[in-house]
């Protein structure tokens, strides 16, 4: 029983940490692009994008990542059960967060823009040096909340085989016979991982509300 | 030399400005005077192509572009236009994110690339002119608005632009606070700084204008010195406006 407590956290160390990590990065990336693409983008991206969001929105993720390790393999692509898992996450993030991304770089006013441009700066430069940090600011509270989902998300990969923190916690049950305890130990290394995340959430946003003009003594 | 030539903006059906001619004299200060709706902001805002006129032709310095609905002038020859002009808003603007000389700095190190220490240097020296050195390193949501706007102010002015385009700079402000905005501004006048500002403040464009043209319903109904103007305003719409 306490012996489970190092091959847990070695599959949280291993699986769920990198993974979340990971997709969540990358899935970010990819819904800050599709933002973009679908609010300056050509229509054709646009159109694309929206089917994107779409796809991904309306579709159970357990049913995504089961075509993606399941599926593809009938038209020739095999991929090892951490990747697949990787890009579904990834794709499921990007779809999120991309309404989210939209969002906040609508919230940011025209005049911001207007400011950028008036002291000569491109669109390129008026994005990364006024509209983004801004928009960062605004975006930190609901992407935390797809940040922590996706802790617990990541649960699914178990269903796809990669040996993660829930599968290593079936896997103990399945020869000790203790589900009560294992489950508590997992959802204890679920729940300390969440926490950790939250409290980073709220470094962050102090972190960065520090031009609000109150609470900033030492940084 | 800053000329406008046969300016026409549009937006929908809205036919906002209507051939719309104006020479800004160097080192003056221009103040574009008229109803509210009369087409002064986007006037304004054609001449730093924040809104571009589907026809005319602007021309501040070696930058001469030519508008029409048949040739479409590049973004770089627009951004180098833009380039020689700074802009003053109604509503401010600062970069909520950056502390005030941060704010002044933002051109010079984004778009001119200088460095931080340079940059800085400069900012600060502006934000002297200003009178605002004091809170250099003042987050902007902690400055009242009469703050806001004199670092506003700082920051059109760093980069030597041309001209600078000032809309209604006093309008969103306090009596007292606009005081210290319009001395500013006054200075500025005094140093040759050429200006063209948009205004429904009567009393500010007599103080600081040396030339005054009044627009109505996006036509010129009179340009003429400032003295002048005030004095013996000829158009009879410029008469009702002034005396009303
Ligand atoms: N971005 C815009 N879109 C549509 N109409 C506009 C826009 N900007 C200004 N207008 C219209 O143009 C006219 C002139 O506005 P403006 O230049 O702001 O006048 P002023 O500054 O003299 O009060 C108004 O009828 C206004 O509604
Ligand atoms: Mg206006």
């Amino acid at each position: 029983m306490v012996d489970s407590l190092p091959s847990l956290f070695w599959a949280c160390l291993q699986f769920t940490v990198p993974l979340t990590l990971l997709s969540f990065f990358l899935g970010l990336a990819v819904g800050f692009l599709a933002a973009v693409a679908r609010l300056f983008g050509p229509r054709p991206l646009s159109i694309f994008v929206r089917f994107y969001v779409w796809l991904i929105r309306g579709t159970p993720l357990l049913v995504q990542l089961f075509l993606i390790f399941y599926g593809l393999p009938s038209v020739g692509i095999v991929l090892d059960a951490f990747t697949a898992a990787l890009i579904g996450f990834t794709l499921n993030v990007g779809a999120y967060s991309s309404e989210i991304v939209r969002a906040v770089l609508l919230a940011i006013p025209r005049g911001q823009w207007e400011a950028a441009y008036s002291i000569g700066m491109t669109w390129r430069q008026a994005m990364r040096r006024t509209v983004v940090p801004q928009a960062i600011r605004i975006a930190v509270p609901p992407l935390s909340n797809t940040f922590i989902s996706l802790v617990k998300d990541t649960s699914l990969a178990a269903a796809i085989t990669v040996p993660e923190l829930f599968r290593a916690g079936q896997r103990i049950v399945a020869t000790t016979y203790e589900p009560l305890i294992i489950y508590i130990e997992v959802a204890i290394f679920y729940l300390a991982v969440s926490s950790v995340l939250s409290a980073l959430q709220t470094r962050l946003e102090h972190r960065l509300s520090r031009h609000d003009g109150h609470a900033e003594v030492a940084r | 030399m800053i000329a406008v030539e046969g300016v026409h903006k549009s937006f929908g059906t809205n036919h906002v400005l209507k051939g719309i001619g104006l020479q800004v004299p160097e080192g003056g200060v221009t103040a574009l005077i008229g109803p509210s709706g009369s087409g002064k902001s986007t006037l304004l805002r054609c001449v730093n192509l924040l809104e571009v006129p589907e026809a005319g032709r602007i021309r501040i310095g070696d930058s001469d572009l030519h508008f029409s609905t048949t040739t479409k002038v590049s973004a770089r020859a627009m951004l180098g236009l833009r380039r020689k002009t700074g802009m003053v808003f109604q509503s401010f603007q600062l970069f909520p994110h950056r502390t005030a000389v941060e704010n002044v700095m933002e051109g010079l190190v984004t778009v001119q690339g200088w460095t931080s220490d340079r940059a800085r240097d400069r900012a600060v020296e502006l934000l002297d002119k200003v009178g605002m050195s004091a809170k250099a390193d003042a987050w902007p949501s902690t400055l009242s608005g009469g703050q806001q706007q004199r670092v506003a102010i700082a920051r059109a002015l760093a980069q030597s632009p041309d001209v600078l385009l000032c809309d209604e700079p006093t309008s969103a402000l306090d009596p007292q606070l606009a005081s210290e905005v319009v001395d500013v501004l006054l200075q500025l006048a005094r140093d040759g700084t050429t200006m063209v500002m948009a205004t429904h403040d009567l009393r500010l464009a007599a103080a600081i204008a040396t030339n005054v043209v009044f627009l109505d319903s996006g036509e010129i109904a009179e340009a003429a010195p400032s003295e002048q103007f005030f004095s013996d305003p000829q158009d009879p719409r410029t008469r009702r406006f002034i005396y009303r």
